[in-house]
């Protein structure tokens, strides 16, 4: 049997209907447990002493003071623990073992009976450094005299398509070229070049990172964690501790926000060998919000130089880009963010030749990770900025420039080679949809107040998840006796909606009601499915293919008991509504109940068992790059990614000119996702995702001292937006065009929601002010800095309307 | 010392430090979770309790200071295991993602529509811009409260 089956022709039961999330109920009632809520009987409290330089080496620890504090259990430095972390090249210390990288960075570990005691004594020990040199900058650290941070980067453990440069700073480097860029840059009627800036910046999730690891005596570990992937923090603490997959077991809770942050490995590792330092006794470390900033990984922030060619009608002939990720102190994820924003170094577009660098650089500030959009964000940012640059150069509209040269299905060929598959999204529509739904076209209604403009910007995205060729994802559809089901998976619903969405493909398959489909809430790595991680947008797609499969598993099953008591063959039957009927003859059914725990006659015999059904996704026909070529290693085109979600965003903006404030006063969204599995999840992930871009491209940075002290450690020096910040008016728009091999034709989400938004509002300040933004955040003084330099005459404007707006007024 | 607290209707005496807050008292000396923290400093919100019927910040209140109060949390606007509407209305329009946020605006908003169950989208925005959540955007937290006034009209 086809477990893919078909995917257009079917009308639905449950798939695409607005079904509130099934975890809805225990989180409004308070109930819902996340990591943050559980204490284990006689639990110890950690707490980290941080560095107070951001790059120097570790002269002398002296923790006699901290040892003396009563209720103090153990005090453990970076030497006692000799491992080294990484999930793509394994140069973090579980704490600084000899050099300290960033201002924060955790260097000794106190373990106590109570939090007090731990902070108390952690305020006791001593450490002395030797400063070196701290570079900030991810383009001074690529200078020949820039001090470095890893010497002994080419010792280190690296993942396959990883190339970190040993004697640089770069953590990574990446290059490919399709066609002939030089001959065609020659060709071109118009050749720009620009150089765009996005900082690094903060998840703020609000459940800060916290920690529960017990290791016991037998050698098994138990780690409780506010983690969104715990089969990934599984396997890398299996691999960089060196104990086997089964000795270590992951509790996952309801997770209180993660975008990225809380992706990877992070604190479980140092947390599980602090309990067996302690005794074996169970060990809790909770991060506050400051030393959540000092401490969790970040994102990466971007420099980005793009050079474009085109002709005098606006088609792109030849693109050149570099881009600098800046890494922080440690590799982590950000290898993995320049590697995705290399392959899609063009943004949406079909640029017959490509020359692309692009790499992640350390620098001495706190390491960066992925941050949904997953380096999209920060390309994106410099590609749409540019391409509204190009079009402003030639006269064309920006709408039309973008339709030009838009990547279409069936015949768009990718910066890897790669032709882009029939069935994928179209942009076009999603571009055409967007304009449309803030009437592009249609110049803005004049503001109220004389000294604010306003105008419409527009952007378009591309991204698919970024992961190896062989990240799998697993399912388990377990029947219970009374014809529910339980449905275990491996991936992390930290709001997202993926559970309920899995819930209903199951009820979708099995012909069930969605309140009889249980997919497991809380997640253990010994009960659970397997999946790689919850990153990428990957769930619906890979997770919703793996329940699907074993919905058909469990069916097949099914259809097998009841061909025995009914006596035709299986292919006749059909399941629904609860019952397995005789094709053409459906009064001549058994119930479900009867048959999923095996089927008993009246004298007692019994025909077959428990139905269980099992289903796996593994990507098809993906490759590893070559990290020079960006080809597959046998020269083939490379092909990353599983799926590829395309969408617009557009807005309409008031800026006033006096303050440089910015208002939204439209935002509209559209994406092909092939199908909606549930519009009204749909929908909150193109609000959440359009505020939070929308605060990213506005508000947020992290700001960093001349000595790497970050300067806005808090939630009011680092400001996120509030209800108050957000758009007037924000439109929804979901385009199905079905991919075949998605769960009924669905595609990935959750991230695509927030890439084009910074670069449609600078876009948009274009349109109003003729001033061009090359810089994140788009803060009052920055978007201010940039008129005053630009177009002066503005403000001598706005204030001159408000002078004679205030005399009318008397 | 000693302070005496109703929390939900019941009443609890505690024995408290001068430093401790209400916060952690309504977490680890009563057991109520549902009370989350994302700062410790009064910027997130998402501590927000009702006492004596106002929200305030529990992490900014001194359990000394509330000796005597009523306090209400989330699990108080249930009757008898039921949802109230405000509860059920963040859940039909989407308003909740992680839920981590979920109880401090479900209480901000029990307070609002109490004393004003005639507000507009711009008084919701003024009673919530204190708190934070970081996954919804918002739009749908407002939706919810705005469609749950209904039942606030006697
Ligand atoms: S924890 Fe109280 S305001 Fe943030
Ligand atoms: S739902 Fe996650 S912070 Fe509000």
């Amino acid at each position: 049997m086809d477990f893919y089956g078909e995917v257009v022709s079917l009308t639905f039961k449950v798939v695409g209907k607005s079904i509130p999330r099934i975890d809805g109920l225990i989180k409004a009632s308070g109930e819902a447990q996340y990591a943050f809520d559980l204490e284990i009987p006689g639990m110890l409290w950690a707490k980290l002493v941080r560095s107070t330089i951001a790059h120097g080496i570790i002269k002398k620890i002296d923790y006699s003071e901290a040892l003396k504090v009563k209720g103090v259990v153990a005090v453990v430095t970076g030497k006692d623990l000799p491992y080294k972390l990484g999930i793509y090249v394994g140069d973090r210390d579980v704490l600084a073992v000899d050099r300290v990288l960033w201002y924060g960075q955790p260097v000794v570990a106190v373990v106590a009976d109570s939090l007090e005691a731990a902070e108390e004594a952690a305020e006791k020990v001593v450490v002395e450094y030797e400063p070196l040199p701290a570079v900030l900058d991810p383009e001074e650290a690529l200078k020949p005299d820039a001090p470095l941070l890893h010497p002994k980067l080419g010792e280190y453990r690296r993942a396959p398509g990883f190339n970190p440069i040993p004697g640089t700073n770069i953590a990574s480097k990446y290059e490919l070229k399709k066609g002939d860029p030089e001959k065609a840059f020659k060709e071109a009627d118009v050749v720009i070049e620009n150089k765009f800036k996005a900082p690094m910046v903060s998840h703020v999730y609000l459940e800060t990172m916290n920690v529960i690891a017990w290791y016991h005596r037998d050698g098994t570990i138990e780690i409780w964690s506010s983690a969104q992937s715990p089969f990934a923090v599984r396997y890398l603490m299996s691999a960089s501790l060196g104990i086997p997959l089964h000795k270590i077991i992951i509790h996952r809770p309801f997770i209180g926000g993660g975008f990225g942050g809380k992706a990877g490995l992070n604190l479980e590792p140092l947390v599980a060998l602090l309990s067996k330092h302690a005794g074996y006794r169970p060990v809790r470390l909770l991060l506050s919000r400051e030393e959540n900033f000092y401490i969790a990984p970040v994102r990466t922030g971007i420099i980005a130089y793009i050079k474009t060619g085109a002709r005098k009608d606006g088609r792109i002939i030849a693109h050149d880009s570099t881009y600098i990720f800046d890494s922080g102190g440690y590799a982590d994820y950000a290898v993995n963010v320049a590697r995705a924003a290399w392959y899609k170094c063009t943004g949406p577009y079909d640029i017959p030749n490509v020359h692309c660098i692009s790499m992640a650089v350390y620098t001495n500030k706190v390491y960066a990770t992925a941050f949904r959009g997953f380096g999209h964000m920060e390309f994106h940012w410099a590609v749409e900025r540019q391409l509204d640059i190009l079009a402003h150069e030639l006269g064309i509209d920006p709408l039309e420039i973008r339709l030009k040269n838009a990547l279409l299905p069936g015949k768009g060929v990718l910066p890897t080679g790669e032709k882009l598959r029939e069935d994928a999204g179209r942009l076009d529509q999603c571009l055409i949809e967007a304009a449309k739904a803030i009437d592009w076209g249609k110049p803005p209604e004049k503001p109220k107040e004389p000294w604010k403009v306003r105008g419409k910007g527009i952007a378009a995205l591309y991204k698919g998840p970024a992961e190896p060729p062989n990240a799998a994802a697993s399912a388990i559809v377990k029947f219970n006796e009374d014809g529910s089901v339980d449905v275990l998976v491996g991936t992390t619903d930290y709001g997202q909606g993926t559970i309920t969405s899995l819930a209903q493909i199951v009820a979708e398959e099995l012909g069930l009601p969605i309140e009889k489909v249980h997919v497991r809430f809380y997640l253990d790595t010994d009960a659970n499915a397997y999946t790689w991680q919850t990153v990428g947008s990957r769930s619906t797609f890979q997770d919703g293919n793996a329940v699907l499969m074993a919905a058909r598993d469990a069916k097949r099953k099914i259809l097998e008991i009841a061909s025995q008591v009914l006596h035709v063959r299986p292919e006749n039957l059909e399941l629904r509504d609860e019952k397995v009927c005789v094709k053409g003859e459906p009064w001549e059914c058994v119930s479900l109940q009867e048959v999923v725990f095996g089927y008993t006659y009246p004298n007692g015999h019994t025909v077959g068992g428990p139905v269980i059904g099992v289903g796996y996704h593994m990507p098809e026909r993906r490759t590893y790059l070559d990290p020079t070529t960006g080809r597959a290693p046998d020269g083939s085109p490379g092909a990353p990614t599983i799926f590829i979600t395309f969408g617009a965003q557009a807005v309409e903006i008031e800026l006033d000119l006096l303050t440089g404030k910015v208002e939204i006063l439209r935002y509209a969204g559209a994406f092909d996702i092939g199908k909606a599995i549930n519009p009204l999840l749909v929908k909150g992930q193109i609000y959440g995702g359009a505020v939070m871009a929308m605060s990213l491209g506005l508000f947020e940075e992290l700001k960093y001292g001349k000595d790497g002290r970050l300067l806005n450690p808090n939630l009011t020096d680092y400001k996120v937006a509030r209800a108050g910040d957000i758009p007037k008016k924000m439109i929804p728009i979901i385009i199905e065009n079905p991919q075949a091999d998605g769960p009924y034709g669905a595609r990935g989400l959750a991230e695509n929601v927030m890439i084009a938004l910074p670069a449609a509002i600078a876009n948009a300040i274009y349109n109003a002010t003729g001033v061009n933004i090359y810089e994140m955040p788009m803060t009052p003084e920055n978007i201010l800095k940039a008129i005053k330099e630009q177009k002066p005459e503005l403000i001598e404007k706005a204030k001159k309307a408000l002078m004679e707006y205030l005399e009318k007024k008397g | 010392m000693k302070i005496t607290l109703t929390v939900n209707g019941k009443k609890y005496e505690v024995d408290v430090k001068p430093n401790e807050t209400l916060l952690d008292v309504l977490r680890d000396k009563i057991g109520i979770k549902s009370v989350k923290a994302g700062c410790w400093r009064g910027e997130c919100g998402i501590c927000t309790v009702l006492l004596d019927g106002k929200p305030v910040k529990s992490c900014l209140v001194l359990a000394a200071e509330a000796d005597g109060s009523e306090i209400v949390t989330v699990e108080g606007l249930m009757k008898d295991g039921r949802l109230a509407p405000l509860q059920k209305a963040f859940i039909e329009h989407g308003a909740i993602q992680c839920g981590f946020c979920t109880s401090a605006f479900v209480l901000t908003a029990h307070w609002l529509l109490s004393r004003n169950p005639n507000v507009t989208r711009e008084e919701v925005i003024e009673a919530i811009n204190g708190l934070i959540c970081r996954c919804t955007g918002y739009e749908q937290i407002i939706e919810a409260i705005l469609a749950a006034a209904k039942y606030y009209k006697k």
